[in-house]
Order: C-alpha cells, then sequence, then structure tokens
C-alpha cells in the first residue's frame, strides 16, 4: 500500500488547452487556461446555469450548526494513505467529554435492538437479523419526539424504540449544552443531524467521511422539505408535537430509497454537479432554442433530460437552479413510473430554491417509450394546460426542425467509451468543470458494472473527494495505489479531476495523463457540456 | 392521443363541434385513498392496459376518446394521489368535473370507510344531477379475500343516487361498460339541461393571479 500526496498540482502545459474553433476568441486570451475558474474545458460562455456551488462546503455550510472544528491533526490523520483497518473503537471527532457516556449509550442501543423482537409486521426484513445489521449504510429519520419517520431498512414500527433511543443521545448531550455530532466505534460511524423539527441518523460500515455522511443526511433532510415544504413541516409539528409524519409522507417512501441508491452511484450528487447527454453542440443549441421559444409566463424552469443525464435546461432570467433542486428533481422523475402514462402535474419545493413554498412541475415524456423526459417547473397552480401547450410547440418545434430524430439517435447511441481518450490503462475519470457545475464521465467500464464494482469505484472516488475537501487540510492532487487500481485526483480553482488508473499505471504515466485528458475534454466540450445555457 | 388536444379557448371547441357532429369534453376525476387502484384504472381506460405503478406523485391527466350513438366523448382524466399530501390540492381536479369516480378497494374495509367521506365531500361541491358521481369497487380479481361485499357498495351507492360498479384494473373486467354508462350518463345530464353547465368558479384556493382566466376552470365548458 503505497500512496503519494502532493500538495502542489502539476504544472500544466497551458499553450495547449487553448479552447477549439468557435470559442477560441473568448478564451484564448487567458493567461492560465484550464486553471482559472471560468476558462476550464467545459466552462460556460456566460453565466452559469446553476447557483454557484464550488463544492462540497457550500451544501453544509448552510447547516445551522457549522460547528467549530476539532483540533485537525488527530493521529488517525496522519497516515492517511496506509489503508486504515476498520480500527476498533477509534473516534476522531466527537463531542467534548461525552465520549464514555456515548458509548454506554451506544451499548444500550445494541441492547435495545436485541430486546426489540420483529414488530409483528414482517414487511420488510427482521431488525434482529444479521442481515439488518450487516447492511453497509443504515439512514433514520426521526421526529424531535422520537417518533420514526423513516429508516431505509426494516419497517419504523419495529424501529421505534431504537429510534428513541437515538432521539434520548440527540437531547441528552444537548442538555449539556453540547451537539452530537458522531460516534465512531467499531468500524462504525454513527452520524446525526439535527434539523429541526427532525433528526436524521446515519449509520455506516463505509469509509466515507462524517462531513460525507451529514451531507447525504442533508440531502434525504432536502427531499422530505422538497415534498412537504419546511413550512408546513414546522406547521405540522407545532400543532401536534408527536405527529406521525409518515401519515404525510405516505407513497413517498421510495423517493427516499432511490436518492439513497443515487448517493451510493451517482458522483454527481457527490460532486454537487450534473452530466449532460453528449451531443453535437449545433443540435444542442436548437433544442435548447426550441424549449426556450416554447414559454409561458408562469415558467421559471425548463428541464429536457435523457434518464439522469440533462439534455438542455432553459431558466427565467435572474433565477438560477441549484445542483441539489436539480438532484431532487431527478429523483422525483427516476423514481416514479407514472410520470409515463400521462402527464404528471404535482407541487414540488425546491428546497435550495425557497424552503417556503411549492412549485408546479408538469412532468412527461416526449413519448411513452423514449427517456426523453421533460420538467416545466411552474409558478402557477392552476397552469396545467399553458404548460402542456407549451410541450406540445416544443415537440412541434423539435419536429419541424428534425432535431427530434437526431435528438433520439443521440439517445440511442452508446455514450463514450474510454478508450476513446486515448490514454493508456486509465479505466474511467470524472471530470467537473467548476464554474458551469457540469462534469462528464465515460461509461462504466469491464470491471466495474456490476453494482457492487460500481459502488466499490464510488467509493474510491469519495475517498479521494473527502480529502481533497477535508475541511482543515485540503489537498490540491493525490495519488493512491489501492488494492485493485490507481487513483489520481485534481482540484484546481477551474476543475476537479478524478482519474482511476488499472493497477498496471505508474504514477508518471497517471500525472502525464492529466494533459492530455484536459486536452481531449477541451476538444470535445461542445459535445460533452453545455455551453450556451439559455434563459427565456 | 397529444397531438390532439387542443388548448381550451372556447373558440376551439366551438370549431371541433361544427366539424364534428358533437364533441363533448369530459373532465373526469379518480378519488379514493391510496393503493385502491386510481392509477391503473385510469391507464386501463386510455391505454387499455395494466402495469403495476408505484403511488401517483401529485396528479397524472390522460385522455380517451370514447364514441357513444353520433357523438364522441374526449375523457379529461385527471388521476389524483390518494395519499394524504396532496389533498390540499385534489379540490382543483374535482372542481369542474362532470363526472367523478370515488374508487375503493373491495379487499379493504379502510378504503372504503375514506370513500363514504370523499362522497360527503363531493356533495358539498356539486349539486345533484349536475355531476355523474360513480362508486367503484376496484380489484374485483381479488374477491377472495374481499371485505365489502357487493351489497354494501351496491346500498351505499343506491342511498345516493350514484352509479355502482365493480371493477377490476388487471383483468379490465367491466371497465369498458364502466366508462361507456359514464359516457351516456354525461351525455344525458348535459342534454337534459341544456344551457349547459358553464361551469361557474367557486372562488379557489389562494390565487393571485385575477386577471387571467382559470384555464383548468375552462377547459371544462362541454360542447354547445
Amino acid at each position: 500500500m503505497e500512496a503519494d500526496v502532493h500538495n502542489k498540482s502539476e504544472a500544466l502545459e497551458n499553450d495547449s488547452l487553448a479552447p477549439v474553433d468557435r470559442l477560441r476568441r473568448l478564451r484564448a486570451d487567458s493567461p492560465t487556461p484550464g486553471l482559472v475558474e471560468g476558462t476550464e474545458p467545459g466552462a460556460g460562455q456566460d453565466s452559469a446555469m446553476f447557483v454557484h456551488a464550488q463544492s462540497f462546503e457550500d451544501l453544509t455550510a448552510d447547516g445551522e450548526q457549522e460547528e467549530e472544528v476539532q483540533e485537525g491533526g488527530d493521529g488517525s490523520e496522519r497516515a492517511p494513505e496506509v489503508e486504515k483497518p476498520r480500527s476498533e473503537g477509534e473516534e476522531s471527532e466527537e463531542t467534548q467529554g461525552q465520549r464514555g457516556e456515548q458509548e454506554r449509550e451506544q451499548a444500550e442501543e445494541e441492547e435495545e435492538e436485541e430486546v426489540q423482537s420483529g414488530g409483528g409486521r414482517v414487511k420488510e426484513e427482521d431488525v434482529n437479523s444479521e442481515a439488518w445489521r450487516s447492511h453497509r449504510k443504515h439512514v433514520f429519520v426521526l421526529s424531535e419526539a422520537g417518533k420514526p419517520i423513516y429508516s431505509r431498512y426494516g419497517t419504523e414500527e419495529a424501529l421505534s424504540s431504537t429510534m428513541g433511543v437515538m432521539m434520548a443521545l440527540v437531547s441528552f448531550v444537548e442538555a449539556g449544552k453540547n451537539i452530537i455530532r458522531s460516534i465512531h466505534a467499531e468500524g462504525y460511524k454513527v452520524v446525526f443531524l439535527r434539523k429541526s423539527p427532525l433528526v436524521l441518523v446515519g449509520v455506516s460500515r463505509t469509509r466515507q467521511s462524517e462531513r460525507e455522511l451529514t451531507r447525504e443526511l442533508l440531502y434525504i433532510y432536502y427531499q422530505i422539505i422538497s415534498l412537504l415544504t419546511l413550512t408546513q413541516l414546522n406547521h405540522v409539528f407545532q400543532i401536534k408535537q408527536n405527529y406521525d409524519l409518515r401519515r404525510l409522507l405516505a407513497g413517498t417512501e421510495h423517493l427516499t430509497d432511490n436518492l439513497l441508491r443515487l448517493l451510493d452511484r451517482d458522483p454527481g450528487l457527490l460532486l454537487s454537479a450534473v452530466t449532460c447527454l453528449p451531443l453535437a453542440g449545433s443540435l444542442r443549441d436548437v433544442i435548447s432554442s426550441s424549449l426556450q421559444a416554447a414559454k409561458a409566463k408562469s415558467l421559471v424552469f425548463s428541464i429536457l433530460l435523457a434518464g439522469s443525464r440533462l439534455v438542455t435546461l432553459v431558466r427565467k432570467k435572474d433565477q438560477y437552479l441549484h445542483h441539489m433542486d436539480l438532484h431532487l428533481l431527478f429523483n422525483l422523475v427516476g423514481s416514479s413510473s407514472t410520470f409515463r402514462e400521462g402527464e404528471g402535474w404535482t407541487p414540488v419545493c425546491l428546497p435550495k430554491f425557497n424552503t417556503a413554498g411549492f412549485f408546479h412541475a408538469h412532468i412527461s415524456y416526449l413519448e411513452p417509450a423514449s427517456d426523453l423526459c421533460l420538467i416545466l417547473v411552474s409558478t402557477d397552480l392552476e397552469d396545467f394546460f399553458n404548460l402542456s401547450d407549451c410541450k406540445r410547440r416544443f415537440l412541434e418545434r423539435l419536429r419541424r426542425r428534425s432535431a427530434y430524430q437526431a435528438l433520439q439517435e443521440a439517445l440511442q447511441a452508446p455514450s463514450y467509451p474510454v478508450s476513446q481518450v486515448g490514454i493508456p490503462e486509465l479505466r474511467h475519470f470524472v471530470y467537473k468543470s467548476k464554474s458551469s457545475g457540469l462534469y462528464t464521465s465515460p461509461e462504466i467500464p469491464m470491471p466495474y458494472q456490476s453494482e457492487e464494482e460500481q459502488e466499490r469505484l464510488m467509493g474510491l472516488y469519495k475517498y479521494l473527494h473527502s480529502r481533497m475537501h477535508h475541511p482543515t487540510r485540503p489537498l490540491r492532487s493525490i495519488y493512491r495505489c489501492a488494492e485493485k487500481e490507481n487513483l489520481l485526483a485534481l482540484v484546481t480553482s477551474g476543475f476537479e479531476l478524478y482519474l482511476c488508473f488499472s493497477p498496471l499505471g505508474t504514477k508518471a504515466l497517471a500525472v502525464s495523463a492529466i494533459n492530455k485528458l484536459l486536452k481531449w475534454i477541451r476538444k470535445e466540450e461542445d459535445r460533452l457540456f453545455i455551453l450556451s445555457p439559455q434563459t427565456y | 392521443m397529444m397531438a390532439e388536444r387542443r388548448l381550451s379557448s372556447r373558440e376551439e371547441s366551438l370549431l371541433e363541434v361544427q366539424v364534428e357532429a358533437r364533441l363533448l369534453r369530459v373532465k373526469m376525476v379518480l378519488l379514493g385513498s391510496s393503493g385502491v387502484g386510481k392509477s391503473s384504472l385510469a391507464l386501463r381506460f386510455s391505454k387499455d392496459e395494466f402495469k403495476a405503478s408505484a403511488p401517483t406523485i401529485g396528479c397524472a391527466y390522460l385522455t380517451q376518446v370514447v364514441c357513444l350513438h353520433n357523438a364522441r366523448i374526449r375523457f379529461e382524466i385527471w388521476d389524483t394521489a390518494g395519499e394524504e399530501k396532496y389533498h390540499s390540492v385534489t379540490p382543483l381536479y374535482y372542481r369542474g368535473a362532470h363526472a367523478a369516480l370515488v374508487v375503493y378497494d373491495i379487499c379493504k374495509r379502510e378504503s372504503f370507510a375514506r370513500a363514504q367521506l370523499w362522497l360527503k365531500e363531493l356533495e358539498k361541491q356539486y349539486f345533484p344531477g349536475e355531476t355523474v358521481v360513480g362508486l367503484v369497487g376496484n380489484k374485483a380479481d381479488l374477491s377472495d379475500g374481499r371485505k365489502v361485499s357487493l351489497q354494501e357498495g351496491y346500498r351505499l351507492a343506491e342511498s345516493k343516487g350514484l352509479l355502482f360498479m365493480e371493477t377490476s384494473a388487471k383483468s379490465g373486467q367491466q371497465i369498458s361498460e364502466l366508462l361507456m354508462t359514464i359516457a351516456e350518463r354525461v351525455q344525458k345530464s348535459t342534454r337534459e339541461d341544456r344551457g349547459l353547465v358553464e361551469w361557474r368558479e367557486v372562488e379557489s384556493v389562494g390565487l393571485h393571479q385575477g386577471e387571467r382566466p382559470h384555464p383548468l376552470g375552462t377547459c371544462c365548458l362541454v360542447g354547445p
């Protein structure tokens, strides 16, 4: 096991990164193309489509309890390159002085689980079984009264006493004017996120950092807000403190389940970015302008998706969408088959936009069997027919300009294999342009196609990501030889790049690959990114 | 189906009426608790298909045209979500509907109780005779596990003068019969009070734009 950590990125040959053809004028002046935000490959021409979220930080920063960070360099962080065994009883961060208490409580919690038997309903799985315990990541949502709201595995009823203990832990620490953030024991991390009136708890055996886990919990929290709005959520708990929120969330458990799956698998959620369907620039422009022309007064965002990839997004001038909201929309569309049968019309709150109110989304597939889904986000509850007509006009225009057929073809074509880049031993990569908030990534190659392998690869990226964005000791680049692959990550002010090489790759090869890859992305950026976002 | 949808301008519908012998646009809403099979019914109505589906998010809009005597009736079906959190928006869909189907699952007692609540809710909204209300016991294919008898459903419907039918969206049993019966009733009711229900807007929930006509309201005008 060896790894090198660099605090300085390799110098890049700047001249080679000059943008291609039609963009050359605009970009070539930059002194350090590729390294300065806004000039990196994939950066949008004008303003970005999204709320500007640099990375990670923005998402957790809005947690009210931005806790003062404990002293950064504890022993466990000093030797990062060593594959740590799931260290027994390792505790890197904890609230002061609560250690003993927490451990005791933790033990109690386990006992509690043992005592708590089956709960009658065998809807899902036995919460006492070894199988239940051995899930890699559990997520629980409860109310401040300790009432269960959601559990990823097992029924909430069966877990009510476990959740009661969780709430007891939270309140106990709070009584001492402290906030419980996490418990680290026996290779498990138990992470708490307090978002009044909810409490979210993650229990993980993965190597993800506490911060990453917290961020995932935050996603789940926003998922719930997107269904109810924060205003409504606060309201129901004000009226009745021990309200059973499952009543209001009934029928949406699959959304949360699916979001958790996405969090395990989709690099976009990790990088706060979205990926695009590769498409000839001119074709995308036609589609964007057709969508732009099909506007209505109440429209705020028009989004065309191909599966989980963005085809184009048109927004109202001065209104920006946050990736997180877009991911929640992706999740809404991706986890429900019902939109295929007719036109969907649903209230949806975009929590990063406004937690207080609902937008109304018209959701429909362009054709029942197609993967192309149009989401029209409107402010008007009664505007259904108007939006339905927008869709009709959009389709008509696409057909008239014979873009529809071309789009269908692009959809059928596979994305791109990593071999197209022409870098030996390179298996996979993820490149994010920071200023546009878009990322690109080749098809998942052979060794990672199974679900577990895909998640394992993502796990490696997550690990790199958490190292690069460490709260106190961030890195600019890292090279790491893992068991079955070699990895390299690089962050500049313009982009984030994660590379995965076969074990035969060398460090020198990896370093030289950066330039080659950036050049390739620059050459292809027209196809891989949305360079000219539209507004109404 | 999508292409033939027209925006709801009165002119257009008049035009259509002149060309066709008679085209009635019928707004129909499906109500009932979650999991009783509203979406499956809607899918049967519009495409004669059956697929297991996840709970509906919000509301789904589907259409189907049926021919009846010399008239064509286009059902514009609003399939609402049964979940409680959407209840605040459901009035939007049953307001001004020409037909409302209250659906329950014959294997779930509780869904029958909820159906009665829905009927009470509708009574507040509709004048008798103006809207065709139907009570539908779905999942008739699972009659082994039946918890609500045929008589019970029938008696409830009869006491309120409603249409009643037991259906199975899964097997397709009684589906087209149901749709045709509704079509007939709607047509009949529109013929009788021929001034035809230019349906009046009850002041809606927290709407701020005053100057525009409400599309959901106006789209429901029926023929001449």
